[in-house]
């Protein structure tokens, strides 16, 4: 049986859909934040394997991803620092609860 | 060279006195910047006028004077276009000499330096209007002189000033909003001395040619846009909330000249430019601002607070003027632009008396007043002057204009009634002579009560008198309304050099 | 004539105003008073000059070579220019009623700023408060009235009579912490400028036709085409094109223009003369300072409205109805005012009456003038009447102010028996009153007389019925006088001083006005003044049968008065008790005040100001404030939409995305 894209697209769609789902339903912005990776994560796959399916011989794809790991990766430092700051301000860290700057 | 044209002077001044203010320290400072920068302009003005008047004696017909313009954004073809003619002379020494009065009646105003700040630059884009005779120019220092008005009255105001400073901003911009759209679609019909689109309103006068049907929906939009300012009914309700919270200076630059600004532009961009429309639709805007005239004198007449009663009678003298200007007829027209001289003095005369005595007294209420002539006889003597210019006595301005107004619009509401053209004008030009009557019963209602009478309130008698700076805001502008009422026939004939047979021949009318 | 002098008598009192009312107060009182009084006094030296130079110079610019007099125009200044033709001058125009007027404002004002002078301080010598002021005010009122009676065309007339009406006005509230001074003055102006809108529409329409304010041109106009109508010859008549033929033709409601014109500016005269209904003002403008009422409200300026009719009266010739409209609203006022005056209790109210009551009477024969009765005698008949009543009716007020300043009432159940006490002041009043009833040989008998025989001219009951005005008249007057001057005196408490007679200042003026009344009926007037300019012989026109008829009513009017006032006696009681309704109405001026308070507090106020005023705060300003609202709430109703949980967010992105797709997706496919 020959692997074709499906079997990398699927998996990751899945994982794509479980971040969505986890991002929606999770109340602890830790969790949140690990849903949004999930999410990031599944869009690396996706470029990679699209890269390396359709144009083979370009490696735009796999330098995006890498971007994305690398800016993923200070973004969850920002997040992670922004979270324990609401958390040391608040003791909180319930989205539900954090409406004080709404309107 | 932009610098060789004396009318960017006129925007020049008040934007170097923006940047003297900012580096005053102490009030002094900022005093003497405001007071010497206002004399620049009114000098400056003065000079004006002289010129202008000696190239009008060497026979120079041309509509405008002093013409000039720089390029501003070429791709929309938008430039820094001055131009001045009879009218936009008398406005800038109006607006000069109320600035003037202005700096001086805000003498020992809280956050000079801020206040300050924001008047000038309400000053900068009056006189930028005034010398613009570009519409896009013109509409941005129309907005420039609008913004401030907000600040002003939101942070200096009394009473309920959020509420007024809000409504104020919010239907001047609705009225800018009209206005907007009609000079966007006046650029896109206009054809200019290259064949392109001009904003130039001397361009536009002389090359382009609006379709009528254009017209008709141009004019309405234009005349209610700067309408809206000229408290025209039913759109004038801005007005006294917006006098009864702004303080003394700011109240007497907006009824003073802001005001102006409306009836202005009305003749300037809705009348001049759409001569067709203006004829046509004349009678509708016709109603409703007879109906400003009496319907502002009556609501004045039941008032207890100086301000509301002052605000209405502004809506009632407005009224007349936005009434003459669509008689047109050059006696009307001249009329109209003589009352705007005459309101705006008297007006700013009011509200600086209202505000002195409002400093004393904390109470506006006519009501909780009474006797103050025995007290405070100079501030009441003033208001007395200023009562007799509104009710029209010979010798002061208001008699003139309005006798000059009324004389127009009866030619003209006779020519109409015997042409067989229906007899609204007639009708309604003798519904504004009646303004003659309703104005003296609240002018004197409020003499009677305010002034004359036994003091009403025991700790009033400890008052004092006008101190020498009200003094001179006051004596200023008595001056100046006492000049227009006996000598006339020099604004008159001021005014008049605008409406040269050329114009109208432009509007097609006599 | 040389410019110089006609300019003088305006600039000198409009700069005493200016002096006087921006310096007055660093100045002393007497100082202040002195340089009012003396200023005037070189005005009256001035205007007499002017007026003899005009009526015995024999100038060519002044009389015609065939002995008419001229309207002579002695400098026109351009004033304000409306158009081409409408344009307003400030002139000076010489003609025989002009200068007459002349004569008489100086006369009167020059002995009123000298009476003031002892008039404005109290029995200690002390000067009232604002004495200063009260002298500029009355030379802005001398000012005023000497430029209407000059005016070289109707807007310049209209200038000064508003500037008369301000005056009037600061003159009347002069006691402002009065409030019932307050209130007249605040009255008498806005009744007056309601009259003044018609005058002010009158001259529009009548411009509008003729283009042109001019009094000479409106004049010789109207003359010429008079002379056509009643085939008399006048002597100006040359060539000037007819103005008014475009008026007099097109009509409005079933009259001429020119008739709807005339009647509008009659009615301004209505409201400065005070005739009905616009006489209210004038009773109750007696809260002035008397000096005032004498001046303004006695001589002056309440006879404005009649120069102005006598000003225009060769167009009035030319639509005879607004002439007869004239006659029936002077007749009726005459006869409701003399009536009034009978149940006053006021002393100087029932003088105001009696002016509005004598001012109809010049009114009527004005109505009732035509030039081919006897040359237009009422016209003449007219003017002498005012000349006279201006003398003796100011003499009145000046006594009255004497006896009310030696008392401190104007009520004259308070005075009774003075003669004694105030010989000057009784003997001048009694020669006022024998003046105003028309007993020969004082001056009021040969004015009235002459209106009497003109208004029989012109119909017999309108002569039957004006000289039962004149017997009440007599009537009233005589009533006043013993009442003051005759019945048992008051006691004088103890510690207070019997009124005596008032210093030199006071009664100089008394003397002279008296003096005047008494002569004055031999002034030939009808040499000097005519409607056209003809002089003609006044003795040849003077009808002794109604001369004798008139005198008899007099004096019997005088003999009833005398039966029932000269002592205290029951019968005025009993004819009260007679007729108590009539004496009621009488008494309360026939309720007119009550139907204008009714009228301007209920109706103006209640139904039109304060709907308005609550139209605009609630309907128009709540519109607005309704948009604010709407968008307000509408705004409100979406923001949870912004709720900051971007777990909702994502989930309405979500929906949109797959939508969109989805719709997407539908298109393609």
């Amino acid at each position: 049986m020959e692997i074709t894209a499906i079997f990398y697209l699927l998996p990751a769609l899945l994982m794509f859909c479980a971040g969505v789902y986890g991002f929606i339903t999770r109340r602890n912005m830790i969790a949140i934040l690990i849903s949004l990776e999930l999410m990031l994560n599944a869009v690396d796959v996706f470029f990679v394997v699209f890269n390396r399916y359709l144009h083979p011989a370009q490696l735009e794809g796999m330098f995006f991803t890498l971007f994305a790991i690398a800016i993923a990766a200070a973004e969850t430092a920002l997040a992670i620092a922004i979270i324990i700051n609401i958390f040391r301000a608040t003791k909180n860290v319930d989205v539900r609860g954090l409406n004080e700057m709404k309107f | 060279m932009i610098f060789d044209n004396i009318l960017i002077y006129f925007v020049v001044i008040p934007l170097l006195m923006l940047g003297g203010l900012a580096l005053c320290r102490n009030i002094k400072q900022i005093r003497a910047v405001a007071v010497v920068g206002s004399l620049a302009l009114l000098a400056l003005s003065v000079v004006l006028l002289v010129q202008y008047l000696e190239i009008r004696a060497g026979g120079n017909e041309e509509p405008m004077l002093f013409v000039d313009s720089w390029t501003w954004f070429a791709p929309l073809n938008i430039n820094l276009s001055v131009g001045v003619d009879g009218i936009s002379v008398a406005m800038l020494l109006l607006s000069a000499v109320i600035v003037l009065a202005g700096s001086f009646a805000s003498w020992t105003i809280a956050q000079p330096k801020a206040f300050f700040l924001w008047l000038i630059l309400l000053s900068t884009g009056v006189f930028g209007f005034f010398i613009s005779i570009d519409l896009f120019t013109m509409f941005m220092f129309y907005e420039v002189a609008l913004i401030p008005m907000y600040l002003l009255i939101g942070v200096w105001g009394s009473g309920n000033k959020n509420y007024s400073a809000m409504k104020l901003t919010l239907m001047l911009m609705g009225g800018s909003a009209f206005l907007m759209l009609g000079l966007i679609g006046i650029y896109y019909n206009s054809t200019g001395v290259d064949g392109g689109h001009t904003w130039n309103i001397l361009e536009i006068v002389k090359y382009s040619d609006i379709s009528t049907g254009w017209q008709y929906f141009l004019f309405p939009m234009t005349f209610v846009g700067f309408g809206v300012l000229g408290a025209m009914f039913p759109f004038h309700t801005w007005s006294p909330d917006g006098h009864a919270s702004a303080p003394t200076a700011v109240s007497m630059l907006h009824a003073g000249v802001l005001m102006k600004l409306g009836g202005y532009g009305c003749f300037r961009v809705a009348i001049y430019l759409m001569p067709q429309a203006a004829h046509d639709l004349s009678i509708i805007f016709l109603i409703l601002t007879g109906i400003s005239v009496v319907y502002g004198a009556f609501s004045a007449c039941v008032q207890t607070d100086l301000k509301y009663i002052n605000a209405y009678s502004s809506v009632s003298h407005c009224g007349l003027v936005l009434f003459a200007i669509l008689m047109l007829n050059s006696t009307a027209m001249t009329g109209a632009i003589m009352q705007m001289l005459s309101h705006g003095l008297m007006t700013a005369l009011f509200f600086a008396l209202i505000g002195m005595i409002y400093g004393r007294t904390h109470t506006r209420d006519i009501r909780q007043m009474g006797g103050l002539m025995k007290i405070m006889p100079y501030l009441a003597v003033c208001y007395v002057i200023a009562g007799f210019a509104s009710l029209g006595l010979p010798g002061l301005s208001g008699f003139v204009a309005e006798m000059t107004i009324f004389v127009g619009s009866f030619e003209a509401g006779m020519q109409n009634y015997l042409s067989g053209a229906g007899s609204t004008r007639l009708v309604f030009t003798i519904i504004a002579c009646c303004s003659i009557v309703i104005t003296a019963v609240y002018i004197l209602r409020v003499v009677g009560k305010l002034l004359l009478g036994p003091v009403q309130d025991k700790h009033h008698l400890e008052l004092t008198d006008a101190t020498w700076w009200e003094r001179v805001a006051t004596i200023m502008l008595i001056v100046a309304v006492a000049g227009i009422g006996c000598f006339p026939n020099f604004f008159n004939n001021l005014i008049n050099t605008t409406f040269t047979e050329k114009i109208f021949a432009v509007l097609g009318m006599n | 004539m040389d410019a110089t002098l006609p300019l003088l008598i305006l600039v000198i009192p409009l700069a005493m105003f200016l002096l006087l009312g921006l310096f007055g107060n660093k100045m002393s009182h007497p100082l202040a008073g002195t340089l009012g009084t003396l200023g005037m006094g070189t005005t009256l030296v001035l205007a007499y000059t002017v007026a003899f130079t005009y009526f015995f110079s024999g100038d060519p610019s002044f009389v015609a070579e065939n002995g008419d007099r001229l309207q002579h125009v002695v400098f026109d200044q351009t004033w304000l220019a409306f158009t081409k033709n409408l344009v307003i001058k400030l002139g000076f125009l010489l003609d025989p009623i002009s200068a007459m007027m002349l004569v008489v404002i100086t006369t009167i004002s020059f002995m009123v700023h000298l009476y003031s002078m002892g008039y404005m301080r109290d029995h200690h010598g002390v000067y009232e408060h604002g004495f200063q002021r009260f002298y500029a005010f009355l030379s802005l009122f001398s000012f005023s009235m000497l430029g209407l009676v000059v005016a070289t065309n109707i807007f310049q007339m209209y200038i000064f009579w508003e500037l008369v009406g301000a005056s009037s006005y600061l003159l009347i509230g002069f006691y402002y912490t009065k409030p019932s001074a307050v209130s007249a003055s605040k009255k008498a102006f806005i009744v007056t400028r309601f009259a003044d809108l018609g005058f002010l529409i009158g001259i529009l329409v009548l411009s509008f036709y003729s283009q042109t304010f001019n009094f000479v041109e409106f004049t010789s106009a109207a003359v010429s085409g008079v002379a056509d109508t009643y085939q008399v010859s006048v002597g100006t008549s040359e060539g000037i094109r007819n103005i008014f033929e475009t008026a007099a033709a097109p009509t409005f409601m079933g009259a001429s223009v020119l008739t709807w014109a005339l009647v509008l500016i009659f009615m301004g005269g209505m409201g400065k003369s005070a005739m009905m209904p616009l006489h209210i003002w004038l009773p109750d403008a007696m809260e002035g300072p008397t000096p005032v009422s004498a001046l303004i409200h006695a001589a002056t300026m309440v006879v404005a409205g009649v120069y102005l009719v006598a000003r225009l009266f060769p167009l009035y010739l030319m639509e005879t109805a607004a002439l007869d409209i004239i006659t029936v609203v002077g007749a009726i006022t005459a006869f409701y005012a003399a009536m009034v005056a009978c149940a006053q209790v006021d002393i100087k109210r029932v003088l105001a009456f009696s002016t509005i009551s004598q001012i109809a009477f010049m009114m009527v024969s004005l109505g009732v003038a035509r030039p081919e009765f006897h040359h237009g005698l009422g016209y003449m008949a007219s003017m002498f009447h005012l000349f006279t009543h201006a003398m003796f009716k100011a003499l009145l007020f000046l006594g009255a102010g004497a006896l009310i300043h030696a008392i401190g009432s104007n009520d004259y159940t308070e005075m009774h028996g003075l003669r004694k006490h105030m010989p000057i002041t009784h003997w001048t009043f009694l020669i006022g009153c024998l003046a105003i009833a028309g007993i020969i040989p004082f001056s009021g008998f040969f004015s009235k007389d002459e209106i009497l025989s003109s208004c029989l001219g012109n119909s017999t009951f309108v002569y039957i019925w004006m000289s039962a005005v004149a017997a009440l008249t007599a009537f009233y007057m005589f009533r006043l006088y013993y009442l003051i001057f005759w019945w048992k005196e008051h006691e004088t408490p103890e510690g207070h001083h019997a009124p005596h007679d008032q210093p030199w200042t006071m009664s100089l003026p008394l003397v002279i006005l008296a003096v005047v009344s008494c002569v004055a009926g031999f002034i030939p007037f009808g040499n000097f003044v005519s409607w056209n300019g003809q002089p003609y012989d006044f003795m040849a026109h003077f009808d002794w049968g109604v001369a004798t008829v008139s005198l008899i009513v007099a004096v019997l009017a005088i003999a009833f008065a005398t039966v029932m006032y000269r002592k205290e006696n029951p019968l005025p009681a009993k004819f009260k008790n007679a007729m108590p309704a009539l004496w009621r109405w009488c008494h309360n001026r026939f309720y007119w005040d009550e139907l204008y308070i009714f009228i301007t507090h209920k109706i103006i106020f209640g139904l039109v100001c304060k709907p308005i005023a609550w139209f605009d705060r609630h309907i128009i300003d709540g519109s607005m404030d309704a948009m604010a609202s709407v968008t307000n709430k509408a705004s409100e109703e979406i923001k949870p939409l912004q709720s900051g949980q971007i777990q909702l967010y994502v989930w309405v992105y979500l929906i949109g995305a797959l939508l969109l797709g989805g719709i997407t997706a539908i298109c393609i496919l």
